[in-house]
């Protein structure tokens, strides 16, 4: 890739380029395959989500616009981008504006670690799970901007209620990440998926490495849940509590980048599950038979892909079944519940691996070599 | 040093949970709500004055936007006072078919709790299977009286038609199909963890503060306290058939709490249908409209008669002068003391509790501002 | 119980501030309107009435005056009671029960937003159906509707 941009930049007449210029124009096209994809993704998650909707509630989702209903995501796009933009006067409007952007940024930029195959992934940071633990963070900042630059009570509550859910569950999170990254030996995201690899690519997964490990990804789940603002955690934005909590003032185009960055952060937690837990891009049974790269790495980002949506699926299964949990109720379950567990849960991942030598539960009945 | 100030939060006549136009005026401390401030009159349409300027039998569609989840029973609160006033004896087949429609109206009025409880709490799709249930029983009262919603179905002196061909088959196959279902509505919803965890323990009503506010109906019973117009007042042969009356029995933590609401709402349901299956079974023949003049002059006097509706105590007050048109009529809605409780249970609690609390309350506006 | 026994027992104690009955389903007497909390008070907590539930506070407009009714019933008993008074139309006044009945509170402010009466020591006597600046009260039997309200037309078209 490099190669390509330095013999452009010759051909131009422009002379051999500097480093920095060769990993900005990598950074904006790698920025923009990713931009495509995610909102490709957005689009049909909003059909999926509504379809399945319809199907938990026995009626049928959208079926009016093409057939199936499957353009009802581009006239929602529309429509949300014609909307009146307006901000109303007792608003702070500097923080009005700002806040879409940071939370859309949030959860976007931790796309940027994750491989989606063997050789397709946007950078191959050492510290990738760290940095899509920052970055998810951002989310917060621009929460609490939304509900307070509002000057609505009923959005104040929201955004104070997110503030306190999702600092909250990010330790959850970090814990029950740190599981199997102690297998793993290192943070980055595709050394995790290359660690899975034995076992036909499906019992070399870490869910079945030892049966701490599956507790963790149980507890990270639920703790990814959360981050996202998905019932039965969705308390920020509370439709039948607060009209609609942190973006009741919202309208157009700004209402839909909270809804994107949503989605969005469905995406990237489901991925970060799928790299440390479910085996990453690793193709089951058929992978040592492929020899062809590009055939390898289509499959490889089928494979992953499939298994992001599987998780996708499940949240939005759980979406629709359980009420939402009370704030005092929710605080409880994590302080009390998921960080003790994921604490004991990461003694006896380590006492595991001291003990069996980091050697797998199939790998030690002999299953895997 | 951290000074923290109370917000009035408004949660106005335009709200998702409120169910209706209630207005509440909240002083908070945060999401801590310390007290509330109940403003009804959204909804105000001066039914009772309007009362004095129709004659009696005009006076009976009106009393179907009076509650209008549970119309037929408000149709028979007004037609039996009128009754009682004349001395009128309504016949058997009557009063059989109108227990009939009565517990439809019910079970109905029941379902929408159900599936607003579920919705406030933020499990959407009881709601919709609230609403199929609902769909059915509307198709049934639809062949029955003409309309989905405001029936305007009883008359006095009896009933306006008699049951259809083969409405009786498509009732009890109703029945039979409807009795699984409120088991599937308890494992879905009833008896989930977090369900239980929001609604249990929360807004706890005593018996005593339930008789001084003058609360009636399943919010009474919830308490503890096993009072029923139907069994212990029976009116319209209610007397003959044989039904449990359930009563509160803290199972979600507390007794009188909103899980107990909730809960024995759905338990009616079950008794409901019981009665129904008795009612068709044992349908007598006859007229299905007493001897009663075309114009009605009602002899002077006065008659309170309160029924059991589905939200609890609906009476009528009809003062009448001997002429064709009441005097006073004065209806008691149910919801009017529902709501004047609110004050006293949800003192104390946090926001999202409160919504669960008014939704286990299954108020409704149009009954308590008339 | 039946209404004369509870008429007598009531003309026993006191005397001719209680007026006549007029039996039936719901028995209902006449009494002077000074006596309503001692009688309240009395009727709740007697033995042998125990009357728990307030159903309904009203009132009617007969030309020359203005009746206030109270319906009593005993959940343990299972009797009902009216107690009727007269008022008079020109300032009609009377005291509350809103803390022996705490149900009384609502019901003697939708009296008053209907009819005019006001009830003394009651915690907070305002309108409760009606919008608060409203004029009139419209139960009445003299009571015509304003010409305009907030600049909205209400003459009647024909």
């Amino acid at each position: 890739m490099e190669r390509l941009i330095v013999k452009a930049f010759v051909k131009l007449g422009l002379g051999s380029p500097p480093e920095w210029a060769v990993l900005l124009i990598i950074g904006l096209i790698a920025g923009i395959i990713l931009l495509v994809v995610i909102l490709t993704y957005e689009g049909i998650a909003t059909y999926i989500e509504r379809k399945v909707a319809g199907d938990i509630q026995v009626r049928y989702g959208p079926n009016r616009v093409g057939p199936y209903g499957i353009l009802q995501f581009v006239a929602d796009g529309l429509k949300l981008f014609f909307k009146e933009d307006i901000i109303h006067s007792q608003a702070d409007r500097l923080l009005f504006r700002v806040a879409p952007y940071i939370v859309f940024t949030g959860s976007f930029v931790g796309l940027a670690a994750i491989p989606f195959s063997a050789e397709w992934y946007a950078g191959r940071l050492n510290v990738g799970v760290l940095f899509i633990l920052a970055t998810t963070s951002l989310v917060v900042a621009g929460l609490a901007m939304a509900g307070w630059a509002q000057a609505n009570k009923w959005g104040l509550l929201g955004g104070m209620r997110s503030v306190a859910q999702i600092v909250s569950y990010e330790v959850a999170v970090g814990i029950a990440l740190l599981v199997p990254v102690v297998h793993i030996g290192s943070l980055d995201l595709q050394s995790a998926v290359l660690y899975q690899k034995k076992g036909w690519g499906i019992l070399g997964w870490n869910i079945f490495h030892d049966p701490f490990t599956l507790i963790a990804f149980f507890i990270y789940f639920t703790a990814a849940i959360a981050e996202c603002n998905r019932t039965p955690f969705d308390l920020p934005e509370g439709e039948s509590e607060l009209v609609a909590g942190y973006f009741t003032e919202y309208t157009g185009f700004r209402f839909a980048f909270f809804f994107m960055a949503e989605y969005g952060d469905m995406f990237v937690v489901s991925a970060l599950a799928t790299c440390l837990f479910l085996g990453g891009w690793h193709i089951p049974f058929i992978e040592g038979l492929i020899k062809l790269p590009i055939l390898h790495n289509i499959l490889g980002s089928i494979v992953f892909i499939a298994k992001v949506m599987v998780l996708i699926l499940i949240m939005m299964w759980v979406r629709w079944t359980y009420p939402r949990l009370r704030i005092d109720q929710l605080m409880a379950l994590n302080w009390k519940r998921l960080i003790p567990i994921g604490l004991l849960m990461l003694l006896l991942a380590s006492l595991w691996d001291l003990i069996f030598d980091g050697k797998g539960f199939f790998e030690l009945i002999g299953i895997i070599k | 040093m951290i000074r923290s100030q109370e917000m009035l939060i408004n949660m106005g006549p335009q709200h998702p949970s409120t169910h209706g136009v209630l207005r509440l005026i909240l002083r908070t401390d945060g999401e801590f709500v310390y007290d509330v401030d109940p403003c009804i009159g959204y909804l105000h349409r001066s039914l009772e004055k309007i009362a004095e300027n129709l004659t009696y039998p005009q006076f009976i569609p009106i009393t179907d936007r009076l509650d209008y989840l549970a119309a037929i029973n408000c149709n028979f609160v007004y037609c039996h006072a009128v009754e009682r006033l004349m001395g009128i004896e309504v016949p058997l087949r009557a009063q059989y078919i109108r227990v009939i429609a009565c517990e439809l109206n019910r079970i109905a009025s029941h379902l929408i709790m159900f599936g607003t409880t579920g919705m406030d709490t933020g499990a959407f799709t009881p709601f919709l299977y609230a609403i199929r249930e609902r769909e059915r029983i509307n198709d049934l009262l639809e062949e029955l009286t003409g309309a989905r919603l405001t029936y305007n179905y009883i008359r006095i002196g009896g009933v306006a038609h008699d049951l259809p061909d083969g409405w009786k088959e498509k009732c009890l196959e109703f029945i039979n199909y409807f009795r699984p279902k409120i088991k599937e509505y308890n494992d879905l919803l009833s008896y989930n963890v977090i369900f239980m965890k929001r609604l249990g323990g929360v807004g706890v009503l005593t018996k005593e503060d339930a008789i001084n506010y003058g609360v009636t109906g399943p919010n009474l019973r919830a308490t503890g306290f096993k009072w029923d117009l139907r069994k212990n007042m029976p009116y319209s042969s209610y007397d003959k058939f044989d039904f449990e009356v359930p009563v509160g029995t803290g199972e979600g933590g507390k007794l009188g709490d909103a899980f107990d609401r909730y809960m024995l709402r759905i338990k009616e349901m079950m008794e409901s249908s019981k009665i129904i299956e008795q009612a068709l079974l044992s349908l007598p023949e006859g007229e299905i409209m007493a001897k009663v003049p075309r114009v009605l002059k009602v002899k002077e006097g006065e008659v309170y008669f309160g029924a059991e509706n589905p939200r609890g105590e609906t009476g009528f007050y009809i003062k009448s002068n001997g002429g064709t048109k009441p005097e006073r009529v004065k209806i008691r809605g149910a919801s009017f003391s529902n709501i004047h409780v609110l004050k006293k249970v949800l003192q104390g609690v946090l926001i999202q509790d409160l919504v669960a609390i008014l939704g286990s309350f299954d108020i409704i506006l149009p009954e308590s501002d008339r | 119980m039946s209404g004369e026994e509870i008429h007598r027992i009531l003309k026993e104690k006191f005397g001719e501030k209680i007026g006549e009955l007029k039996d039936g389903a719901q028995p209902s007497i006449e009494i002077d309107k000074e006596i309503i909390r001692e009688l309240a008070k009395f009727l709740k907590e007697d033995s042998r009435f125990l009357f728990d539930h307030l159903v309904y506070i009203t009132a009617t407009d007969e030309r020359t005056k203005i009746k206030v009714i109270w319906c009593l019933f005993s959940y343990t008993c299972k009797h009902y009671l009216v107690l009727k008074a007269d008022l008079d139309r020109s300032n009609p006044e009377v005291d509350s029960i809103s803390d022996i009945f705490a149900t009384a509170e609502w019901h003697e402010r939708e009296t008053y937003d209907f009819f005019g009466i006001n009830f003394k020591g009651h915690p907070d006597l305002r309108r409760i159906l009606l919008p608060d600046d409203w004029e009139g009260y419209p139960l009445r039997k003299d009571y015509t509707p304003p010409e305009f309200y907030h600049g909205i037309d209400n003459r009647y078209k024909r």
